[in-house]
């Protein structure tokens, strides 16, 4: 017979999932928010992510070629999915090379050093994020006003957040434009109907579980409806959690930097854990932190708890649960 | 709809291959093997010798303890050899060969077509003419039926649940039994049932066969059989034992020693009922069995009743041989079967099916790190940490992976189905499982002195 | 001022305190222990392989201490070289061992042994061995995935790519059998290590009746029992269709192998004997024997003929490898066949 036979224990077929088919999948779930943000502050947008992921891209190529003289993975879209999420994190008006300083840090600092892809404990676009944070806040923190027409300059320049960190009051702030996206602020952050539609394709493409993004965004929505409780509550109560959801990072950082694979826990209720602590960090940091906006903090401050998580939070077990009935 | 409660995966059931295509009857082969191990347990003890002469369905090969099954000839004839053979693993097995002379059957057995349906043997009665007939479970797992239906001391069976969800994709052989054997299945059930003391009988179907449902439900409004059919939703591995129980009963078998009888269950599958009939109303013994031939690209997919020991190539050939290129022949179904090297071994009472895959589908993915995305952990119907029980099996550490309950893994493979860097998680975890069985066993040996 | 002086004297002050706790601390929680276990262990290697059965040096070294007799305990990295100086260090006495080596009892190199199909699942030979006969139709022979050369903590025991089969370094092998314990299918044996790596061995494991090995392997054997007849020292002996030579009794006279007719007993460092016997083949058996007796380590000879076996064995061990890979590797096989079967990530 002329056929070649193969042989392997079982199982003999496959989903059609794969580390490839996923990090596809996120990004083209990041596609919308980079359409309105590229609509609402123009060419500028697609530079910014076009250094971003090139250069995560090259240096995963040149660390494993050169450095770990290994096989070269770069095919498997992780390192463009970093350099994506670096980019939306970052102001569209950064200069080019603190978009590759970033880059180096995010995949040479906090991917590569742990072994590549599947072993670094932190975030690597966050990581990335917050030492540009750190070295250039100037750069980092001043964001240009929307190109795009009717844009009512009523932040005049600084993000929602940095405006209620600043003393206006919760009432003055565009919730509309803030889910539209017409609103100063880091490129991939502003677009909140965007985000929710890359969310709803990854929850779609069973990429994500509902449980971190739904944990997070519940947490802050929660944690905000008490705090405008004490404050006297009226329309607030409805007002400070919408805010707080839509505002800054919160729905980026809920739906495509806590769901990274590698750093988030392994099991539902752990995911839920996770998702809580975030939310919770992210909304003290906003509160009564001197940044205003602490969701980066609070996903990488989780990230570090995650192998605890993971250690002491296993999946309900078949046959040791009571009986239901 | 019912379905068990933790993981699952939604292979693509690929079961339109043959599920229209009704049971035929395959030719009888010139010479047959027939292993005395063809069930979990001891091997049979050969009763005959080179050069004797057999008739069809006589015994050949007799239990050898209580967790063993007898062994029938499947066809007439004169033994050439009893020696070792290569099986379709290619590992050496002890077989009784036999030279086919004519079909002259045993004058015992009744082979009349017509359905006998009164029985009024007591229970005892009923498990000896089981285990007499050499029954084991046809779904793949081959446990000598009567060792199950023998309710131990102390527990007591409410549930008799018949296993027709056939979760495995591909593969059509009960769904086909269903069909076209349903009064002898019915049959069976009430035998069964008698056998074991209860009188709460359930049929899991999975949804996917609406025709099998109905038929069924059809056959027991007309006849007034004991039986209740329960439509299950569609997700794999509900034909596992203790998932179809947790969906049927929504009672959770503890990790083992716990069994079915523990949760008041006894699990049969409907080919096994089928067989039950035949022995206990028939005097017929296990020496036939629906294998179905399938795949993609094999030319026309069957279902074929073939005698124990038939070659698998002689199968192969029925439907028309195997697609040109790259192929993996498996005996059973592609998450559970087992990946064939000799084509020449022959169908045994667990054979439920061959299916080829061929082209892409017949290689593995090149494995890459793991990515943490928890969609092992997810799927694992046990609720174990794939990931982690076969990390820390791959390292040996043995202990770690007792601690991990690694066994409890029933083996499904949705693990390493779900897997999207393609880690052969199960390969390590069955590894790990392994040995640590072997290390508890020692360790129970050890404390017993 | 005060700033700075309260500052040190709170210091000093949580200095002091904390020295106070880690004194107790460490009073409370000292283990007595025999100092010599430390220096017995500083005299044992430190490969921590497990190869005297303990879990590492430090539970050999435990029990050299606290056993009065240690002729059971034996550290084969070390050797009896090692042995002799903790015992005498102990005032114990000694055991003696003879040197041994971890030999691949299998020949099925890649042309000699046709592959029947391709294995796909994880690589070890332990899933494999659990699953199937492997990929050529031989249920007994190497599979060449490599288990044995994860346990060897010494390197010393390789996957030839170009034969698939193991292949052991008998310079860095210590006969610890971490390998031997490894091995699913019990191929590798400790034998007697011969020097400058000679060796006689039959290199198959295969029960199979003759037909069947013969199908599945060209160098198998197939059990028919002339090497047993030939042998002058009763060293042979065929059972299951396999003969064994037993390594005590073997005075690697090579008459066995020039009988083998497949090729199933291995010869290695030595010349083999020239191909028609004549009468004076005695000669060199007892030329072999003799300088196998001299070589052999007895417990006073024990330093001097041992370095001098090990020092030759480098050399010879290159040669051997060297010329048994030019007589038997005509294909490369393996390396190109096993990547073919490498699917494209889609």
């Amino acid at each position: 017979m002329a056929n070649k036979f193969f042989v392997a224990p079982s199982p003999h077929v496959h989903s059609a999932q794969s580390t490839r088919s996923i990090m596809r999948d996120v990004l083209i779930a990041m596609l919308p928010a980079l359409a309105v943000s590229t609509w609402v502050y123009g060419l500028d947008v697609l530079k910014v992510s076009a250094v971003a992921v090139v250069s995560c891209v090259v240096i995963e190529y040149l660390i494993q070629k050169f450095l770990f003289r290994g096989e070269c993975t770069v095919s498997n879209l992780s390192a463009a999915v970093t350099g994506l999420l670096l980019a939306f994190n970052l102001p569209s008006s950064i200069p080019w090379w603190i978009v590759v300083i970033g880059s180096l840090v995010a995949i040479g600092v906090a991917k590569m050093t742990f072994g590549g892809l599947g072993r670094n404990p932190f975030n690597p676009a966050l990581v990335g994020r917050v030492f540009l944070l750190i070295a250039y806040p100037v750069q980092m923190t001043s964001f240009p006003a929307p190109v795009v027409e009717g844009y009512a300059d009523a932040l005049s320049g600084a993000t929602p957040l940095a405006a209620i960190k600043a003393g206006v009051p919760v009432e003055d702030v565009d919730l509309l434009s803030m889910f539209s996206g017409t609103i100063p602020g880091s490129l991939g952050e502003i677009a909140a109907a965007a985000l929710i539609v890359g969310g709803i394709y990854l929850l779609w493409r069973r990429v994500i579980t509902w449980h971190i993004p739904v944990a997070v965004l519940g947490t802050m929505a929660v944690f905000a409806f008490f705090v405008a409780l004490a404050d006297g509550g009226g329309a607030r109560l409805y007002q400070l959690p919408a805010f707080h959801v839509l505002a800054g990072g919160a729905l980026l950082g809920a739906i495509f930097m806590a769901t990274d694979y590698v750093t988030s826990p392994m099991t539902h209720k752990g995911m839920i854990i996770y998702g809580i602590g975030i939310g919770a960090v992210t909304m003290i940091i906003r509160l009564w932190g001197a940044y205003p906006e602490g969701m980066s903090f609070a996903i990488l401050l989780m990230n570090a708890v995650t192998p605890l998580i993971n250690k002491y939070v296993k999946p309900v077990r078949f046959g040791l649960a009571t009986d239901k009935k | 709809m019912k379905t068990f409660p933790i993981g699952g995966v939604h292979p693509s059931d690929n079961k339109k291959w043959s599920n229209t295509k009704a049971i035929e009857v395959m030719d009888l082969p010139d010479v047959v093997n027939v292993p005395l191990g063809q069930h979990i347990g001891a091997p049979a003890t050969a009763k005959v010798a080179k050069g004797d002469k057999v008739l069809t369905g006589q015994l050949i090969a007799e239990a050898s303890s209580f967790m063993s099954a007898n062994i029938h000839s499947p066809v007439s004839g004169t033994v050439t050899a009893v020696d070792m053979q290569v099986n379709g693993q290619g590992l050496r097995q002890m077989m009784i060969t036999i030279k086919r002379e004519g079909d002259e059957w045993l004058p015992s057995i009744d082979r009349t077509p017509q359905l006998v349906r009164e029985c009024t043997l007591d229970s005892a009665a009923i498990i000896a003419k089981i285990k007499d007939a050499g029954v084991v479970g046809m779904g793949g797992a081959t446990f000598p039926t009567h060792v199950k239906l023998s309710v131990p001391p102390g527990c007591k069976a409410e549930y008799l649940i018949i296993n027709g969800v056939e979760c495995e994709p591909y593969l059509t052989s009960d769904h086909r039994t269903m069909l076209e054997r349903g009064d002898e299945l019915l049959v069976g059930v009430e035998i069964l049932k008698r056998a074991v003391g209860v009188d709460k009988a359930v049929i899991g179907v999975e949804n996917n066969k609406p025709d099998a449902i109905e038929h069924l439900r059809r056959l027991i409004a007309e006849k007034g059989y004991g039986v209740t059919v329960e439509p299950l939703k569609v997700q794999y591995p509900q034909g596992g034992e203790k998932q179809l129980i947790a969906a049927v009963t929504g009672r959770q078998v503890p990790p083992p020693p716990g069994l079915p009888i523990h949760v008041g269950a006894v699990v049969c599958n409907v080919s096994t009922v089928v067989a039950v009939y035949e022995a206990v109303q028939k005097n017929k013994p296990l020496i036939e069995r629906v294998v179905t031939v399938t795949g993609k690209h094999v030319q026309s997919p069957r279902n074929l009743l073939a005698r124990m020991g038939t070659p698998i190539s002689k199968l192969l050939e029925k439907a028309g041989g195997l697609p040109e290129g790259d192929v993996k022949v498996i005996n059973g179904g592609p998450m559970m079967g087992r990946a064939m090297v000799n084509l020449d071994s022959p169908v045994t009472k667990g054979c439920s099916g061959i299916t080829v895959l061929d082209g892409d589908e017949a290689r593995r993915g090149v494995e890459s790190p793991c990515i943490k995305c928890a969609k092992c952990v997810a799927a694992c119907p046990m609720g174990l940490e794939p990931y982690l029980v076969s990390k820390v099996s791959r390292r040996k550490m043995w202990d770690r992976a007792e601690q991990e309950r690694v066994t409890d893994c029933i083996e499904c493979g949705c693990c390493q189905y779900s897997c999207p860097a393609n880690i052969p998680l199960l390969d390590y975890i069955r590894q790990g499982k392994q040995t640590v069985m072997g290390i508890i066993r020692a360790r129970a040996a050890a404390a017993k002195k | 001022m005060t700033v700075l002086l309260s500052t040190i004297l709170t210091l000093s002050v949580l200095g002091i305190l904390a020295a106070v706790v880690l004194y107790f601390v460490a009073q409370k929680f000292k283990v007595e222990e025999d100092p010599r276990i430390d220096e017995v262990e500083k005299m044992l290697p430190g490969a921590n392989c497990g190869g005297c059965g303990f879990a590492g040096c430090r539970g050999m070294a435990d029990a050299l201490v606290k056993n009065d007799d240690i002729s059971t305990l034996f550290c084969p990295v070390g050797g009896g070289d090692t042995m002799k100086s903790i015992a005498s260090y102990l005032g114990k006495a000694a055991p003696d061992k003879e040197p041994m080596v971890a030999t691949v009892r299998c020949g099925g190199v890649c042309d000699k042994r046709p592959r029947t199909n391709t294995f796909d699942g994880a690589k070890s030979c332990a899933v494999v061995s659990s699953l199937y006969v492997g990929e050529t139709a031989c249920a007994y022979g190497c599979l060449g995935y490599g288990d044995c050369v994860e346990a060897c903590v010494f390197d010393a025991i390789r996957i030839n790519p170009e034969t698939g089969i193991a292949e052991v370094d008998a310079e860095k092998c210590t006969a610890c059998g971490a390998c031997v314990k490894a091995c699913p299918k019990n191929i590798i044996e400790l034998r007697k290590k011969w020097p400058k790596g000679r060796a006689v061995y039959v290199g198959c494991m295969s029960k199979d009746k003759g037909a069947v090995v013969m199908k599945a392997c060209k160098t198998g054997c197939i059990g028919c029992g002339k090497c047993e007849k030939v042998c002058a020292f009763g060293a042979i002996t065929v059972e299951n269709n396999l003969a064994y030579i037993d390594p005590q009794k073997c005075k690697l006279c090579r008459k066995c192998v020039n009988e083998c007719p497949t090729g199933a007993i291995k010869l290695v460092g030595m010349d083999p004997l020239p191909k028609t016997p004549k009468a004076p083949a005695a000669k060199p058996v007892e030329g072999a024997a003799a300088k196998a007796d001299a070589a052999k380590p007895a417990a006073a000879a024990i330093k001097g003929g041992e370095a001098g076996a090990v020092k030759a064995a480098p050399e010879a061990q290159a040669g051997s490898s060297a010329e048994k890979g030019a007589a038997e590797v005509k294909t490369a096989c393996t390396a190109a066949a096993k990547n073919d079967s490498v699917k494209e990530q889609k």
